[in-house]
């Protein structure tokens, strides 16, 4: 197949990769956009197997059998609980398939069309340079993302002295790496740049806690994509450019509305920290002191029986106790008696973004009942019941009014002003930013001890 | 009647110029053609090159804040299928005939890439699934 041909073909399979993400501007589009992005990759392959470039076969059809394979159990046997560490693991996957991709064209450059007659040309040392690190980078960090997410390694953030010092340092031998291996095309540095940059993907995600994950997790979508881009520059492939692009656009994005959905910049997510110096220090008096009413799932499903209106805030809590289900049967149960029931998701709940989404769509939610912080937020004061279940600091009114907590300035869901606050808990335990939650000992909430999924049965029961 | 001799004269004067450039151009289009053509691989790609990304990057920034936040966990497994395009440059390295250091590392990023363009692409379609519209 002439160049022309090829490139023609590519540019569609690019715009099919566009049309995959604009059909996410709407779950009516959605699936159309999905069927729209794997033409695009059948289309992409099969242009590139057309090339002349490409005259056996075996090892290829090999590679795509087993990686085919190993990706569909995977993607049908996974919960959507655990979403968040599939998504990290695939990401690492990018990262290392980008390495390996730079180390072929460094072997063969004259595959690629990269090889002038002084060795390879600066320009794609450079770019492939760039991409080999970012790749490495993008595997050991989202390497261990997964980890963290996974629970093999403690989500807890790992500080120690002289952190940013030694970061600062490798992130600086990384660039003068970068330009050595760019002036010399040096076997050695690309050697180092790969071993460099693989640290430094470790060392740059250990130091962030579990609930900032869904930054992290954005953060190297984004990485993957810019890894995507630099081999794409390196082989002169507008379609890896292209895609690669829109990838690195939407992970940024996607890190951005993280950060404001904490309102935190981006720098300290990944200076890591909070958590840390916050959680030794709880502002407020001592939980001990103070007294908590707690209530059963009778008394429960009696105030939920008898309200008007309920709008239910789900977190992280629901996703581990697994209770999606017999919350959309209780609440379904009280839609039956005439209770209006609505859901308000917090951008930062759960640990990827949309997660909680998700999760409520698994159980049958509908997605007209599911509602964004800011067109929800107003109505919390009309409502007769804010029913919290696994989520804390996405509720602490210390964010508005308490300029010394470290969750001082985040966007919270107002449950406050709700007429009755319900609090399902596992314990009395603070939440990720270790901070005390003044709602619990209100006059208006009522704490509802045990794991989620349990007490939403025992709801279920007592309405029933 | 000397305004119209100075106004014949001018009219002299352009009409030669003219002619001049005229010749100019003619030479000019002849060496245009002696010219060889540009080179197939030369520096000037990577403007191209920058001018996709840049305008790539654009069309990603706007497309994407139209996502609804609901969608925002497809969009990730979706990036993250579509971004195993990669391939492509595997493929190139595991094309040729007989075996060397870059066909094995081409099957590996095949096999990796494989991974998760057939889960990210599945995981998506499953989550979509569950946003249908329910009765």
């Amino acid at each position: 197949m002439g160049e022309s041909y090829s490139a023609f073909l590519y540019l569609i399979a690019s715009i099919c990769f566009i049309m995959a993400l604009r059909g996410l501007s709407s779950p009516e589009t959605a699936r159309n956009g999905n069927y729209f992005g794997i033409a695009g990759m059948v289309i992409a392959v099969l242009t590139t197997l057309a090339t002349p470039h490409v005259v056996s076969f075996w090892l290829i059809i090999l590679g795509l059998v087993i990686g085919g394979a190993i990706g569909t159990y995977i993607a049908r046997q996974i919960q959507m609980t655990a979403l968040p560490q599939l998504v990290a693991a695939f990401h690492s996957l990018v990262g290392l398939a980008a390495v390996c991709v730079a180390a072929a064209a460094f072997s063969a450059p004259e595959e690629y069309g990269i090889l002038g007659p002084q060795g390879i040309y600066t320009a794609s040392l450079i770019e492939m340079g760039l991409g080999l690190t970012i790749g490495a980078i993008t595997f050991t960090g989202s390497i261990v993302a997964f980890a963290k997410l996974q629970g093999l390694v403690s989500g807890a953030p790992l500080v120690f002295p002289g952190q940013h010092v030694l970061n600062a340092v490798l992130g600086a031998a990384l660039i003068l790496l970068i330009v050595l291996f760019a002036m010399t095309g040096h076997a050695v540095f690309f050697v180092l740049l790969v071993l460099l940059s693989l640290a430094f993907g470790l060392l740059l995600i250990v130091p962030i806690g579990g609930a900032d994950m869904p930054v992290v997790i954005s953060m190297l979508n984004s990485y993957s994509g810019w890894a995507a881009c630099g081999i794409g520059f390196t082989l002169s492939n507008s379609l890896l450019i292209i895609t690669g692009a829109l990838v690195g656009s939407s992970g940024a994005i996607l890190s951005y509305v993280m950060c404001k959905g904490m309102n935190r910049s981006i720098f300290n997510v990944i200076l890591g920290g909070f958590g840390t110096e916050g959680g030794a220090a709880p502002t407020g008096p001592a939980a001990g002191d103070r007294m908590v009413k707690s209530g059963s799932a009778e008394d429960a499903a009696f105030i939920l029986k008898n309200a008007g209106s309920v709008i239910i805030v789900p977190g992280y809590g629901m996703a581990v106790a697994q209770a999606q289900h017999s919350l959309k049967a209780m609440a379904d149960l009280l839609k039956k008696d005439g209770v209006k029931v609505e859901y308000a998701i917090h951008p930062v709940a759960g640990r990827m973004p949309g997660h909680m989404n998700v999760l409520l769509a698994e159980a049958n939610v509908p997605y007209d009942d599911v509602k964004e912080l800011d067109e929800i937020n107003r109505d919390f004061a009309s409502t007769d019941v804010a029913f919290v279940i696994g989520a804390n600091d996405v509720t602490n009114p210390a964010a508005k009014t308490d300029p010394s907590s470290p969750i001082y300035g985040m966007p919270i869901l107002d449950v406050e002003h709700a007429r009755t606050v319900l609090f399902v808990k596992r314990s009395m335990a603070s939440g990720y930013a270790g901070v005390e939650n003044e709602l619990f000992f209100r006059d208006n909430t009522m704490m509802l001890f045990g794991d989620a999924k349990k007490m939403c049965d025992d709801i279920i029961k007592a309405l029933e | 009647m000397t305004d119209t001799a100075a106004l014949a004269q001018t009219a002299g004067d352009l009409a030669g110029n003219a002619r001049d450039l005229a010749q100019r151009l003619d030479a000019l289009a002849h060496q245009l053609t002696a010219l060889p053509p540009p080179a197939a691989h030369a520096g000037t790609p990577f403007v191209f090159e920058l001018t996709v990304f840049v305008l790539a990057v654009f069309v990603g920034y706007y497309v994407v804040w139209r996502v609804t936040p609901a969608l925002h966990s497809p969009l990730m497994s979706v990036t993250n299928a579509v971004s195993s395009v990669i391939i492509v440059g595997a493929l190139i390295a595991a094309g040729p005939a007989g075996v060397s250091f870059a066909k094995i590392m081409g099957f590996v990023a095949v096999t990796l890439a494989a991974v998760n363009i057939f889960g990210g692409f599945i995981v998506t379609q499953r989550m979509l699934t569950m946003f249908q519209r329910k009765k």
